[in-house]
């Protein structure tokens, strides 16, 4: 049977290059950063190389690249250790209710602990208008934090317009840039960005490691307790060869930035064409404009979700869906919730995301399989575009 | 799918009794598309005999698996056999569901009450096992009933 991977915003392979250029430092060059010997010197030099190359990839100075266990340590350290930092200042941090629950459940967290959290809405399209932010505004602010790029339907945020608002009143601006990270050019100082998570998985690099970028001054309390590794900012012996790992591939990232951008989103607008023409009653949700290469989120109406998922997993294909029936709490998607599409479209909803591995071929036979899966699945609903929903 | 059991995945993926009847005796809908499962039960009534049974359902694997499976369990049996069928018979017969799909096989317990609560307030009939049932409680009201550890 033929496997299809479509759910690259889920995670990645990790690139050949990448897994070579890891691999010696697992037994090889396992010396432990901290160490003063030669062999723990070439640790040290690989560490700083990749601090090196995942700083060019935002235009950061190395300095500002901090490593972490993934991108979710990278947005819980952003929020609690600001809110700790500037608790003098204040108590109030503006975010928004698309993010990812590392951001969202971490400012819930705050929230039992003193903080005062606005969780803006977004519009039809999951884009946050920067003047709800400016609106928002406390003299109480100590921190914005608003996604670069949403993890579902892919909506890029207007991070630079965000910044400038923030710096007008002198607030920090912190974005989770997960799934912006090697999909759209990300530039720190351009951008105005003080804070920013990122992942090594969801660029062919490996799970277990991320970063946060903090800009030089950021006033942030310390995460991770313990030994002065990271600038004595980020305690716990390094995963070498995982941030090497990371590293790598985002040199490759930055190299390969436009052509993947422009392959990608070909062959996404391909499926989505393909998919929307060919199958009746089908709605892209997001943006056209403002979104991820390689995301395409479509909600097919009167099935479900999870059903959809099932049958194309028998026929190799991997894909997401923001149905409830799928999620161990089943509530529907919180983010296509915020975007004000009704329930029983969440429910009918799918993920796919491309990625540099997939082929047109791979596409070709995705939409081959969704029509027959949609079409057998609408013929055992009660609900129908003749009948409607009720 | 490793979520579910081969019995499961079968009725799911070559449900029975798909459709519809034409001049069913009794019709249930139960459940919502609002709530992500909405099934609707079609029966054929010959001297308190069940004789056919059809489904429709919106909503995910298990739901269509237990609506297949209740259709199958019912035709054949006398409407006082039929409504003493339970959920946990349903699930029982499917060889087990994930614990937070346990509801699916209560919908499909209930859509099927539906169609004989349809069936006997048309001909004028009583059931014991109808006794306190009401086709519209909400869906709510049924997700804790005889849930498997």
């Amino acid at each position: 049977m033929k496997n299809v991977y479509m759910d690259y915003s889920a995670t990645t392979p990790v690139k050949k290059e990448v897994l070579d250029a890891m691999l010696p430092y697992f037994s090889e060059h396992f010396g432990n950063p901290s160490s003063l010997y030669s062999i723990a010197q070439e640790s040290k030099e690989a560490l700083e190389k990749a601090r090196g190359q995942v700083a060019s990839l935002i235009g950061a100075k190395a300095n500002e690249v901090f490593f972490t266990a993934g991108g979710s340590e990278a947005d819980n350290w952003a929020l609690e250790g600001v809110a700790d930092a500037l608790k003098d200042k204040g108590n109030h941090i503006i975010t928004t209710k698309i993010e990812h629950h590392a951001i969202l459940h971490t400012a819930e967290y705050l929230e039992k602990h003193g903080i005062d959290v606005t969780y803006l809405d977004v519009d039809a399209e999951g884009r946050v208008n920067p003047v709800d932010v400016e609106k928002a505004i406390t003299d109480k602010t100590v921190l914005i934090s608003i996604m670069m790029v949403n993890n579902e339907v892919g909506t890029i945020e207007p991070i630079k317009e965000i910044a400038e608002i923030a710096h007008n009143h002198g607030i920090l601006l912190h974005t989770d840039a997960v799934q912006a990270l090697g999909n759209v050019p990300i530039d720190v100082d351009n951008m105005g960005i003080d804070l920013m998570s990122m992942s090594g998985h969801k660029i062919y690099g490996p799970k277990g490691v991320g970063a946060l970028y903090i800009r030089k001054g950021t006033k942030i309390s310390n995460f991770i307790h313990g030994g002065a590794q990271e600038m004595k900012k980020r305690a716990g012996t390094e995963n070498l060869a995982g941030i090497v790992g990371f590293g790598k591939a985002a040199e490759l990232a930055k190299e390969n930035l436009e052509s993947h951008i422009n392959r990608v989103s070909e062959l996404r607008d391909y499926f989505i064409s393909e998919v929307t023409s060919k199958i009746p009653d089908t709605i892209v949700n997001g943006s056209m404009e403002h979104r991820h290469p390689g995301n395409a989120n479509i909600s097919f109406e009167y099935i479900e979700g999870e059903s959809m998922l099932i049958l194309l997993d028998m026929n190799g294909i991997s894909v997401s869906t923001g149905s409830a029936c799928s999620s161990k709490s089943l509530t529907p998607s919180h983010v296509l919730s915020a975007m004000g599409i009704p329930v029983e479209r969440i429910h009918g909803t799918l993920r796919f995301t491309i990625g540099d591995p997939t082929t047109k071929e791979d596409i070709d036979y995705v939409i081959e399989k969704l029509v027959e899966i949609v079409q057998k699945l609408r013929e055992l609903s009660p609900v129908s575009r003749e009948k409607g929903w009720e | 799918m490793a979520m579910y059991n081969s019995t499961v995945m079968e009725h799911f993926t070559n449900p029975r009794n798909v459709g519809e009847i034409e001049n069913p005796d009794g019709v249930g809908v139960y459940g919502s598309p609002v709530c992500g499962d909405m099934m609707q039960i079609m029966i054929k009534v010959e001297d308190e005999k069940i004789v056919d049974a059809k489904f429709k359902t919106f909503g995910c694997g298990s739901a269509i698996a237990s609506s297949s499976m209740a259709t199958e369990m019912i035709i054949g049996k006398t409407i006082d056999e039929a409504l003493a069928i339970t959920n946990k018979q349903i699930v029982d017969e499917l060889g087990g569901l994930p614990p937070v799909k346990i509801h699916c096989s209560v919908l499909a317990d209930h859509a099927i009450k539906s169609a004989i609560y349809d069936y006997a307030q048309k001909n004028g009939k009583e059931y014991a096992g109808l006794e306190g049932f009401d086709p519209n409680a909400d869906e709510e009201d049924h997700h804790d009933i005889e849930e498997e550890e």
